[in-house]
Formats: structure tokens, C-alpha cells, sequence
């Protein structure tokens, strides 16, 4: 989890990712960040997020997003 | 023959009223009614005496905002897209150079243009888009309007950290838009599926094909493009067959695998421009869609869209480049090297361009505008304006003009075309900030800026945020003890990118 904070902390350094949690309704995260943060995880985790996967729900906080990749690490 | 692009819309809301022409997830509006709105606002701002100024269209995209540009033409005046998202600093430079007559926002805008430092008019569209219209006041501006009139201006990064407002005539609009209909083979069949924000010119392929052919136009909620099987099933939803994006959009579908998901079903004319397209993401589009049309579309603003293209007719490998093919109809391209001589057939030359698709030039910047607008070097015998791209190109042994690089320090970055001299100015402005220099990495499509001072990388990417709209902001910004200097003082910027490269920063 701390990894993926400090990725999420690198795009942007002045949003609170452990309490943020409507990063895609409020705007936070765009087109750009989500390319970055695929190619990031990727790296981080070994871990390729499938197109079915990148849904809204899934990037609104780091928390899900957290979740979404231990749940492909156990596939 | 047309000399206004309101004729285009005049023209189709008698053959189809009741067509849709452009539409949101939550709203349309018909020819009869976008051309009802359009006549109600330019009938009100010519009451109140706004007629030949520019006029600030500031809404969220939708199907409104169209209607508020054709509004402006009709009062006689030139529409000036600005984005809901663009950072207040930015608005308060464009202002200083526009000083405009009137704003037009929303419901969801009026808050902020109320903050703006300015005192003109600020008009709500839902409270004059039903105004009773003019008829007679509105022939009688007609009457007046000629096609070499301004149309819209639109605003482009500035090496000087003010952006360069671009003023484009009828004359260049219709020219653009008969031809690029031609090419791609726009009509009343074809449904949209715009991406791109309509305060950049890429917009116009759909927003004037829209009112020509009688087509309709969806505007695609800009979050769909995180969300790419989202984004397909959207363009199934509404039956969409045409689409001309910057290549960031298409690779960002291309990348994520999202036709193993699901395919584009109507889909089958792409235009795309902005940047190069990678060839092996050409090639994911291309297995995805066999019989769709893919067309390189090439343009700066200052020559109103696009001034040239290619269609692609064959395979590439993936060391190939697509080439960006052959001159727009009525336009001429001429490579000059830095003699302003023509280059010997094969060697590259800065693309130049010659036809009625040249602006008028920068808005209230005379200077700017006669650097790059300028007399053809190689007639001598009478006034002809040629626009200078900055862009160094070469023909291939097919006869294709292929792009090469740039001459200067102006990078494509999310398909927005960007000064690093910009950013480095407007971080030079700090105190805190000694020395700034932006280093674009064309491989990851990264801006990375290095600086000297006593200010945190933290504060000067908050500064940056609030000054620039997102696609500009550096997304890495770092301190350095000390910037590479040359001989003559000045930032080594061939030795802080090869830093960058040898990963030594």
C-alpha cells in the first residue's frame, strides 16, 4: 500500500490519498495520471490491469485501487 | 457562393429541422432549435451594441456551446472558446490581450467568470437563448459581413509565457471545411464522437461538418477516456461512425487492450492528428477495424485545421513512420531550408504554407504575427502571405511529406502544442526560482522541469497547477544544485537532456 501511495503522491503531492476517496468524481485523477499510474503498478507489482478493470470505481481511492490490485495478484 | 459559415447552418435547418445536430449524454438539440438559440443570442448582443468584438464563449462542452459561437457570428462578432478547466491565471492573460465585449456562460460557469478581473458583460446563455429574434437586425448585419471577416480566435502556448490568440477569417473556415468534407467523406449519415475541447481547433472537424452535411455530433464526457471499454461501448451506444482524435485518445484505447473486450461496431472513418501515431498502436486500431478509413490529418492552428493529409493505403513496419502525406486542396507546401531556399527533393525544409487557409494572424500581436506570417521569400514581385509552421519535414521516395522534428523548443504533449519557454517563463517570474529549464522526453511523452532556488519541488508544482492547465504542468519537477551553463551563460539545454537521457538527474 505504501508503494502505491507514494506513486499516487508523485502525481500529486498536495491530495491527501489515504483519506481521498472521490479521486475520479472530483476530478483529481485524469486521462494522463491513469496511463502513468497503469504503467506504475505494472512495475511496482507485476501486475497488468485488464481494460475490463479500469472502471471508475476501481481509481477513486487509493484504498480500491489497492484492492483491485491484490485481487489480481491472487489470479 | 458561401462567404459565411452561418450559411451552412442556414441551409441545412431547411432541409432536415428536425435532425439532431449536436447532443450530449443528457441533452440535443435540433437543427431548427440550435438555429433558434443561435439567432436569439446574436439578436440580443446586437441590441446591446456588441458587434465586431470578441466575444468570450466560457460554457461546458456541450451541445449550447456551438450554438453560442453561431450567436456571436451572428451579432456580427468573433467567438473566443475558453475552457471550463483552464486556471484563472490563464483567463486573466488572455483577457489583457483580448479585452473582451461580453462573456457567455452557463448555469455551471457564472460563478467563476464573475471572480474574472473584468467588467464587461456577462451574459447567462439559458437567459438569452430564448429572446424573440431580430430577423431584420440580423440581414442587416449580414449584409455588412464579409467572408475576410474574423470568425472565432482561438489561443495557442506563447514562447514569452502570454498565449497567441489566432484569428481566422469565413473565407479560411470554408475553404477548410469544403475540402476536409471531401476527404473524408463527411454527410448526413455521419455521426460524430468528439473528443477534443472546443477551445482547440481540432473541434472544428466536427462542429462545421455538423452544420454542413447535417450530421450529428456527440460530445463524449471527457472521463471516458480513463475508462476505454466504457469509451467503445459509448461509441456503440449511440451508433457513433466517425471519429477524429488526437492520437493521445487512440492509444490510450489501443494500449489498455480494450477491443479484446469489446470492438467499435459503426465505427469506420478515423481521422487523428496532434502527434505522430505509434505505428503498433496504427496496427491494434487497424485488427480492430480492417475495413474502417484511417486518416493522418497534419495542421497547425495559424492555417485554420489541417494542411495536409494521408490516407493510409498500406502496411508499415514498426520502424516506419506514417507519413503526413500530401497538401490540402487549394494549399501549397514549401519546404525552405535556412536560406529560405528550397531544399533539394529529399532533404527536409521547414513546412511552409501558401493558400486561403493562412490566418489573419495573432490577435493584438503584431510583433508575433510577422515573425512567422510572412511574405513568400521566394516571390518578389507582389504581397503573399505564407505561414511559417516551425515544423522540419522531407519527402520520402513515394512523394509523401514525412514529419522530422521540430526547429525550436515547442513540444506536442497529450495532442496540445506546448512552449517549454512558457513554463520556464512563468517559473523564471518566481523569486524563489534562479534558473528553470524544461527537458520533453518524446518517448514516455513526459515534461520534466529542473530548476535552481530555495523553493520546495512540492510548492513549485502547487504554483504550476494553479497557473497552467493540466497537459502543461511538468510531471516531474526536481531542484538541482546547479543547471549546465555553455560559454555564453545561457541554460545548456543538449547537455540537462542528456543528463536527463543517462538517467544522471
Amino acid at each position: 500500500m505504501e508503494a502505491l501511495l507514494n506513486i499516487l503522491q508523485e502525481l500529486h503531492p498536495e491530495v491527501d490519498f489515504a483519506a481521498a476517496d472521490h479521486l475520479i468524481d472530483d476530478k483529481i485523477l485524469d486521462s494522463f495520471d491513469i496511463v502513468t499510474l497503469v504503467a506504475e503498478i505494472d512495475a511496482e507489482y507485476d501486475v497488468a490491469i485488464p481494460a475490463e478493470e479500469l472502471l471508475p470505481e476501481n481509481f477513486n481511492s487509493a484504498k480500491a485501487l489497492y484492492a483491485l490490485i491484490e485481487k489480481l495478484q491472487d489470479e | 457562393m458561401l462567404t459565411n459559415v452561418l450559411q451552412y447552418l442556414e441551409r441545412t435547418v431547411l432541409r432536415v429541422p428536425d435532425k439532431l445536430s449536436y447532443a450530449s449524454e443528457e441533452m440535443g438539440l435540433t437543427f431548427q432549435e440550435l438555429s433558434q438559440q443561435a439567432r436569439s443570442v446574436g439578436t440580443r448582443l446586437y441590441r446591446d451594441g456588441i458587434y465586431k468584438k470578441p466575444v468570450v464563449v466560457f460554457m461546458a462542452k456541450g451541445p449550447k456551446t456551438p450554438a453560442a459561437f453561431f450567436g456571436a457570428i451572428y451579432a456580427g462578432n468573433a467567438y473566443v472558446p475558453l475552457d471550463e478547466e483552464m486556471p484563472r491565471h490563464r483567463m486573466e492573460l488572455i483577457f489583457e490581450t483580448l479585452q473582451p465585449a461580453a462573456i457567455i456562460c452557463d448555469e455551471s460557469t457564472r460563478a467563476i467568470a464573475e471572480e474574472f478581473d473584468y467588467h464587461g458583460k456577462i451574459y447567462t446563455y439559458e437567459e438569452i437563448c430564448e429572446e424573440p429574434e431580430d430577423a431584420a437586425a440580423l440581414s442587416l448585419v449580414r449584409a455588412k459581413q464579409l467572408d475576410t471577416d474574423p470568425v472565432y480566435i482561438m489561443f495557442t502556448s506563447g514562447s514569452t509565457g502570454v498565449p497567441k490568440g489566432v484569428v481566422a477569417c469565413h473565407r479560411s473556415v470554408i475553404d477548410y471545411i469544403e475540402h476536409l468534407t471531401e476527404i473524408m467523406r463527411f454527410n448526413e449519415g455521419t455521426v460524430f464522437g468528439s473528443q477534443t475541447p472546443l477551445y482547440f481547433d481540432a473541434s472544428m472537424k466536427e462542429v462545421y461538418p455538423t452544420i454542413q452535411c447535417g450530421a450529428t455530433t456527440y460530445f463524449i464526457p471527457k472521463q471516458l477516456f480513463m475508462f476505454p471499454v466504457k469509451l467503445v461501448e459509448f461509441l456503440n451506444r449511440y451508433r457513433i461512425n466517425t471519429i477524429c482524435w488526437v492520437v493521445s485518445a487512440l492509444t490510450m484505447v489501443s494500449a489498455f487492450r480494450a477491443f479484446e473486450k469489446v470492438k467499435p461496431e459503426f465505427l469506420h472513418t478515423i481521422g487523428f492528428g496532434g502527434e505522430v501515431f505509434p505505428i503498433k498502436q496504427y496496427q491494434i486500431w487497424r485488427a480492430a477495424l480492417p475495413h474502417a478509413r484511417f486518416v493522418n490529418l497534419y495542421g497547425p492552428t495559424e492555417i485554420t485545421g489541417v494542411c495536409t493529409y494521408y490516407e493510409v493505403d498500406r502496411e508499415f513496419s514498426l520502424e516506419e513512420t506514417l507519413p503526413i502525406g500530401f497538401a490540402f486542396p487549394n494549399t501549397e507546401i514549401i519546404l525552405l531550408d535556412e536560406n529560405d531556399r528550397e531544399p533539394p527533393l529529399g532533404e527536409q525544409g521547414e513546412i511552409c504554407v501558401r493558400g486561403t487557409g493562412v490566418t489573419l494572424g495573432y490577435y493584438c500581436n503584431p510583433e508575433k504575427t510577422s515573425e512567422v506570417f510572412v511574405q513568400n521569400p521566394l516571390n518578389k514581385c507582389y504581397p503573399e502571405i505564407i505561414y511559417r509552421t516551425g515544423d522540419l519535414a522531407k519527402y520520402n521516395a513515394r512523394g509523401e511529406l514525412v514529419f522530422v522534428s521540430r526547429k525550436d523548443f515547442q513540444v506536442k504533449h497529450m495532442g496540445h502544442r506546448i512552449e517549454l519557454g512558457e513554463i520556464e517563463a512563468i517559473v523564471d517570474k518566481l523569486d524563489t526560482v534562479r534558473r528553470a529549464c524544461c527537458v520533453f522526453d518524446g518517448v514516455k511523452k513526459k515534461i520534466a522541469l529542473y530548476y535552481e532556488g530555495d523553493i520546495s519541488a512540492l510548492e513549485l508544482t502547487a504554483y504550476l497547477k494553479e497557473k497552467f492547465p493540466r497537459y502543461m504542468v511538468p510531471s516531474q519537477v526536481k531542484q538541482l544544485d546547479a543547471l549546465p551553463l555553455s560559454l555564453n551563460g545561457k541554460i545548456d539545454r543538449k547537455l540537462l537532456k542528456q543528463w536527463y537521457e543517462e538517467n544522471k538527474i
